[in-house]
């Protein structure tokens, strides 16, 4: 009973498709089987970038040696740390006295941390700027702010462990976030801790969550990168590159300076960690965690000001938080709400200027976030949140609708022309 | 119009600058902290030896008696950037202090003398017996006070030289309180700790309060941070690596960057 009827054609199948390397030997053999040398060869050696990239461009690369030696380091760590309530701020002290180089290991992923956060504010600051977020880039600059959220949360649980005053009161303050949601907040807080406050158990919990999120983030950092390669890096002129005048080869070109980049952004760091470890730090976390004494004032790392200031400037506690959540998810509405064709700030007079107040006003929140919740700093804080979303909701509509952009080069090469006799202004230091 | 907006840039930077230089946020004190010249300070810091060993005397014969120093062994102090005491006056010091350790063969918990690998010995059971034999006030452990306090070593420092004979008359002090002008709140449950001639020194030097505090200062700064030498020294070493490097590989990069820039 065959249901075969004959002359019937059949799509042929391949299911094996060895083949296809340019390379030969054992080279070819194994890129034959597994292309990843190919791969390679494709997107990191012949790969085009434009050629009118500043060293606002380093970033994404310093970002990822970041990474990795937060990873390496953190693993280090890892293997002399104890996440217990009774142990874990003397296993901290320990690897600063007793492990071999253990207080290098620590002091440099305490200040990655902080480094890490650095180079993602000017990351970030480099997107806004040039336009980075506009079509066809907006799921990258989606997948960034991801990779964003997953930092904060690392970081956050990262600064628990060493189970020192802020550790303890900074995550009291933070979890305690959680009990605003309505109804349910209480318990899930509860089930957060796996307590009824903050201890051993939310420690430990804590621990293993800060190594999850980190290797979340390595996840969603491939997926950014895999993205990147997809719609090609953005540049100062915000015009696609067109032909092999805009371009130059990823490799030795943007290799050769990213790599200055990345050594002149390591040289800054080595000089911190060695010469002011603790500078970035608070003096309170080198005090043993103890729920009977609250710190006269609890204040999360630097780099969490801005958003803890834009927390507390609303009233309400709900409010508070959902206002702090979106003041980082907003965001992801930019692509949208900014609806002007030309990308770059360079030919954008009025964009540019509201570039350069949001900034402004990501410092001036936060300085209020470290200063105490009263009188006029409550004041200006609130404008400060204030400007913070009219920047997205308002400004960028407003200004996509009214600005006149300045004339613009037809591409990248005309632009470096238009550079080189002054027509453009740019930093000069960013572009050496 | 433009005028106007062209400033927001500078404005920016500005603020930036400011923030940076001024990061103290949270000032509890508006008092200027007395800022001695340690010899740790700066790029090449290094710690006096007599200095911390002198301190070391201070710890053990003044502060010892109410504050624990329960991260450290006797062992540290003869570490290289430390107090560098010999092994045997290691071995000398540790065998001051009874021990309790066990238990035996016999399930029998013992006393001994210290040994070289011995944390050093707290002056109380628990935090309770501190609180009770202090007034109810707990004598913070001085293992990483230096970095615990806002100000560091010159805040201790300060603290230590803080005390004055005549309280301000707008603070009222309770019983077996002290004021202190440097003292976060300026008041203290610690009497002057460091009145004249409290020790004599092994070594000579007069033990003026101004000279105790410093070694007393610069003992705890190198208890809380034992490889601060070595660190500075590294730091230095390494960050004229990686200026070398960096300017090697910026010549690089100019030079490869030449084949699609030619000079013109």
């Amino acid at each position: 009973m065959s249901s075969e009827k004959p002359n019937q054609q059949y799509e042929p199948v391949h299911t094996n498709k060895v083949g296809g390397s340019p390379f030969t030997g054992v080279t070819g053999w194994i890129d034959n089987r597994l292309p990843i040398i190919r791969m390679f060869k494709h997107e990191y050696l012949d790969f085009q970038v434009p050629k009118s990239l500043s060293y606002f461009w380093s970033f994404g690369g310093i970002l990822t040696i970041c990474l990795i030696l937060l990873i390496v380091t953190g693993l280090s760590l890892g293997m002399h740390y104890k996440p217990d309530a009774k142990y874990a701020f003397d296993s901290v002290e320990k690897i600063m006295r007793d492990v071999n180089f253990g207080w290098l290991i620590r002091y440099a992923h305490m200040n990655l941390a902080s480094f890490f956060f650095i180079a993602v504010y000017l990351h970030i600051f480099r997107g806004l700027y040039y336009g980075s977020y506009k079509e066809p880039r907006q799921l990258m600059w989606l997948i960034g702010i991801v990779i964003f959220f997953l930092m904060m949360a690392t970081a956050f649980l990262g600064y628990t462990l060493p189970w020192g005053q802020m550790s303890y009161w900074g995550a009291t303050v933070i979890t305690n976030l959680f009990s605003a949601i309505p109804l349910v907040g209480e318990s899930v807080v509860t089930w957060l801790w796996g307590d009824y406050s903050v201890g051993d158990a939310a420690l430990n919990r804590f621990y293993v969550l800060h190594w999850l999120i980190a290797f979340l983030i390595v996840g969603v950092v491939a997926f950014h990168v895999i993205a990147l390669h997809i719609v090609g890096s953005n540049n100062p002129s915000g015009i696609e590159p067109k032909d092999t005048r805009d371009t130059v080869s990823f490799s030795p070109f943007t290799t050769s300076k990213d790599l200055v980049g990345m050594l002149v952004f390591l040289l800054i760091f080595v000089a911190v960690m060695m010469y002011a470890p603790n500078y970035l730090g608070h003096p309170d976390n080198y005090i043993p965690a103890n729920p009977l004494v609250t710190p006269a004032h609890i204040v999360p790392e630097w780099y969490f000001l801005p958003f803890y200031a834009i927390l507390r400037s609303i009233p309400d506690k709900l409010m508070g938080v959902i206002a702090m959540v979106s003041s980082i998810a907003i965001l992801g509405l930019l692509p949208w709400l900014d609806f002007s064709k030309v990308r770059s700030s360079v030919f954008r007079p009025i964009w540019k200027q509201c570039v350069f107040l949001f900034v402004l006003d990501f410092f001036v929140l936060m300085y209020i976030g470290g200063a105490p919740a009263e009188g006029i700093y409550l004041v200006i804080g609130r404008i400060g949140t204030a400007f913070w979303f009219a920047f997205f909701l308002i400004l960028a509509p407003l200004v996509s609708l009214i600005e006149k952009p300045l004339p613009m080069p037809d591409s990248i090469h005309e632009f470096e022309e238009w550079k080189k006799q002054g027509k453009i202004k740019t930093i000069k230091l960013f572009n050496r | 119009m433009k005028l106007f907006f062209l400033k927001f840039k500078s404005i920016t930077l500005i603020v930036i600058f400011v923030l940076i230089s001024n990061v103290s946020f949270s000032k509890e004190s508006n008092v200027q902290l007395l800022k001695p010249d340690w010899s740790f300070n700066g790029f090449f810091g290094k710690f006096d030896r007599a200095s911390l060993q002198r301190g070391y005397q201070v710890y053990k014969e003044v502060c010892a008696s109410c504050h624990s120093m329960s991260l450290l062994s006797y062992r540290n102090l003869a570490e290289k950037g430390g107090p560098e005491f010999t092994a045997e006056e290691v071995k000398a010091i540790a065998s001051q202090f009874e021990v309790t350790d066990g238990p035996n063969n016999d399930g029998e918990m013992f006393q001994r003398s210290g040994k070289p690998s011995d944390r050093f010995a707290s002056p109380y059971p628990n935090e309770n017996a501190s609180r009770s034999a202090n007034g109810g006030a707990y004598p913070p452990d001085m293992s990483v006070l230096a970095k615990a306090r806002p100000g560091g070593s010159d805040y201790i420092y300060s603290v230590l030289m803080g005390y004055e004979e005549k309280t301000p008359e707008n603070i009222k002090l309770e019983e077996g309180v002290y004021y202190n002008k440097y003292m976060i709140g300026n008041k203290i449950r610690m009497a002057n700790p460091l009145s004249e001639g409290v020790i004599e020194y092994t070594d000579g030097t007069k033990a003026s309060q101004e000279q105790m505090a410093k070694d007393v200062v610069s003992f705890l700064t190198w208890a809380a941070e034992p490889h601060l030498e070595i660190r500075k020294e590294l730091g230095f070493k390494s960050v004229i690596y990686l200026l070398i490097l960096t300017i090697l590989v910026y010549l690089i990069k100019k030079k490869i960057w030449l084949r699609i820039e030619p000079k013109v």
